[in-house]
């Protein structure tokens, strides 16, 4: 692929990369960092593909690194941020939670 | 066997591998756009880190990726280290402290980055392709730089929301000077490669080391309050990095994948600066979160403060038709989330509206407030942004801060002498009266002070957030 091209692909992602992200509201900025910072986890892929190539143990032993801190950050970043978004729920959960209360001392009367 | 041979044959094709990533990045967008909302967002999150399976799977089916006695070995070793380290790390966090393990992720990936870049570097040296040098050198030596940063920078950043580094910023005499010298050192040197020399083994490594040092002196001098715009900055960094990285190694989803990020964090950075009236360049310049010392005379004129009692909130907040409760950075650090939404409950049962005004930078991170709040089951129905709650403060009888401080100082809007005058504040003094939770007296990390403490209409309730707040509520609860 020419140089020209990756550089148009690399522009037209900057763009929809905006379009997309200024729609997310304030209320899932969190989620967002630690979802975007999991993707950019995906400079592992440079490891993998760099590794047949390496000569020596140096090369070698930094590439196992390499390959281990952008697997913590695929892996963590996407599993945090799964265990965050579990936890945002909206209001008619209430009413159930008061029910039980009504019906408790509905059934303490008689 | 001619079965499994022409199986083979296809999927090694480049064009199979090339048609996989493009479904992955488009997972990475597709799944990115579902996180407008809290419903589509898990499903969201679930495609993009899909799209992240597909892309590591046609990596691995990369022609010659497994090539070589050690390869498989080593490739299974950091795939395996990798995820036992970050699975169980994820797991267990603490939502309190979630931007450190954001910061901690991003400064692995960044190291990444570096330690990637400097590879390519030597290896390609070595071979001498001359092609090479034209067209992948200058992203990669981008790539080095930045993610070298990124490493350091999120390392210390890491270092300063765990508390093991002090939070208050740490300044040497000439630090911007000895940053931007720094700065050159990495340009200079980046480009005295690119224009062939012959020591190159050495010049990358200084690069590596300039830019090391560069990511300790930036994030170093910055305070507690800028956390939240270091981190997405960093975030951005190691984003564009890994772009720069693609482009070196042709990869397309590298390419895609990366600009996004770096989009996002760009966006991201740009609302917190905006939110706290301040450019992000005087933010790297450092010397802000704690470096005013002067203003404490005026504390004196003030006049008194009036302290109140658990007993005496919980009648002010029962009999309300309305109450707001502002969040900050102490509610986390009391952990009292979840007290506070036992709080909401008493009073909802009472029949009083409750609504939680959340500041853009409350807390360490974007939106961490959010986080913390939807870990107690606060319905996200109920956190309102400040363009929407500050009309809400004159219809409020009684505003809950609870280990907000700088967010809500009026200073902002009235005394233009003020070092946060101009930033967009929660307008809690418009309330009808306003409860504070404060540890102590000490001024927030800014270091100014708040004469919303001073107002006659504000009360303060001294102690422990969490303590607090339970009191409260079972008062309330007695009424």
């Amino acid at each position: 692929m020419s140089t020209v091209t990756e550089i148009a692909i690399l522009v037209l992602a900057a763009f929809v990369g905006f379009e997309v992200i200024s729609k997310v509201p304030n209320t899932l900025h969190t989620p967002l960092m630690s979802g975007t910072n999991a993707i950019h986890g995906i400079v592992l892929l440079g490891g993998l593909l760099l590794m047949h190539e390496a000569h020596g143990v140096l090369e070698h032993g930094l590439l196992v690194i390499a390959i281990a801190f952008g697997t913590i950050n695929i892996v963590g970043g996407f599993l945090v941020t799964d265990r965050m978004l579990g936890m945002f729920k909206r209001k008619p959960d209430l009413p159930p939670a008061d029910q039980p209360e009504q019906i408790e001392s509905g059934d303490g009367k008689p | 066997m001619t079965l499994s041979t022409t199986a083979t044959i296809f999927l090694q094709r480049a064009n199979f591998i090339d048609a996989c990533y493009i479904v992955a990045f488009s997972m990475f967008i597709y799944g990115m756009s579902g996180l407008t909302g809290p419903r589509t967002a898990v499903r969201g999150n679930k495609i993009a880190a899909g799209g992240m399976l597909i892309a590591i799977i046609a990596t691995l089916l990369t022609p010659h990726v497994w090539s070589g006695s050690s390869t498989p070995f080593l490739i299974i070793l950091g795939l395996v280290i990798g995820t036992a380290v970050g699975a169980p790390a994820a797991r267990n966090v603490k939502m309190t402290a979630m931007p450190q393990m954001v910061a901690l992720f991003n400064g692995v990936g960044g190291g990444a980055v570096a330690i990637i870049a400097w590879i390519e570097y030597r290896h390609h040296f070595a071979s001498g392709l001359s092609f090479w040098v034209q067209k992948s050198e200058i992203p990669t030596l981008f790539a080095a730089i930045v993610g070298s940063i990124s490493f350091w920078g999120s390392n210390i950043a890491f270092g300063k929301l765990q508390e093991i580094l002090p939070g208050r910023p740490i300044k040497l005499p000439g630090q911007s000077i000895i940053n931007l010298a720094l700065f050159c050192t990495c340009v200079a040197s980046a480009i005295i490669l690119a224009a062939g020399v012959h020591s190159q083994a050495l010049f990358i490594i200084g690069i590596l080391l300039a830019a090391a040092i560069l990511g300790n002196m930036v994030v170093l001098p910055i305070g507690g309050a800028d956390m939240p715009v270091v981190i997405s900055l960093l975030n951005a960094f190691t984003g564009l990095s890994a772009a720069a990285t693609g482009i070196a190694l042709n990869n397309t989803a590298m390419i895609v994948a990366g600009m996004i990020v770096g989009a996002s964090g760009t966006i991201l950075t740009n609302l917190m600066a905006k939110a706290m009236n301040r450019s992000v360049p005087a933010i790297i310049a450092g010397g802000f979160g704690g470096a005013i010392a002067a203003p404490a005379a005026g504390s004196e004129d003030r006049g008194p403060v009036r302290a109140t009692s658990p007993q005496d909130v919980a009648i002010q907040l029962s009999y309300a038709r309305q109450v707001v409760i502002a969040p900050g950075y102490g509610m986390a650090v009391a952990q009292a989330q979840h007290a506070v939404r036992e709080l909401e409950r008493a009073l909802e049962n009472k029949g009083v509206e409750v609504k939680f005004a959340i500041h853009p930078v409350a807390g360490r991170m974007p939106g961490h407030m959010n986080v913390l709040l939807a870990e107690a089951d606060v319905p996200y129905d109920l956190l309102k942004e400040m363009d929407e709650i500050n009309p809400e403060f004159s219809r409020t009888d009684v505003t809950l801060v609870i280990g907000a401080n700088d967010v809500t100082n009026p200073a902002a809007k009235n005394e233009p002498g003020s070092p946060i005058y101009g930033m967009p504040i929660l307008e809690v003094d418009k309330s009808g009266s306003v409860v504070v939770l404060k540890r102590s007296m000490a001024s927030g990390f800014a270091g100014i002070d708040n004469p919303l403490f001073y107002d006659p209409k504000t009360a303060l309730l001294f102690g422990d957030a969490k303590q607090s707040v339970s009191e409260i509520t079972s008062e309330v609860q007695g009424l």
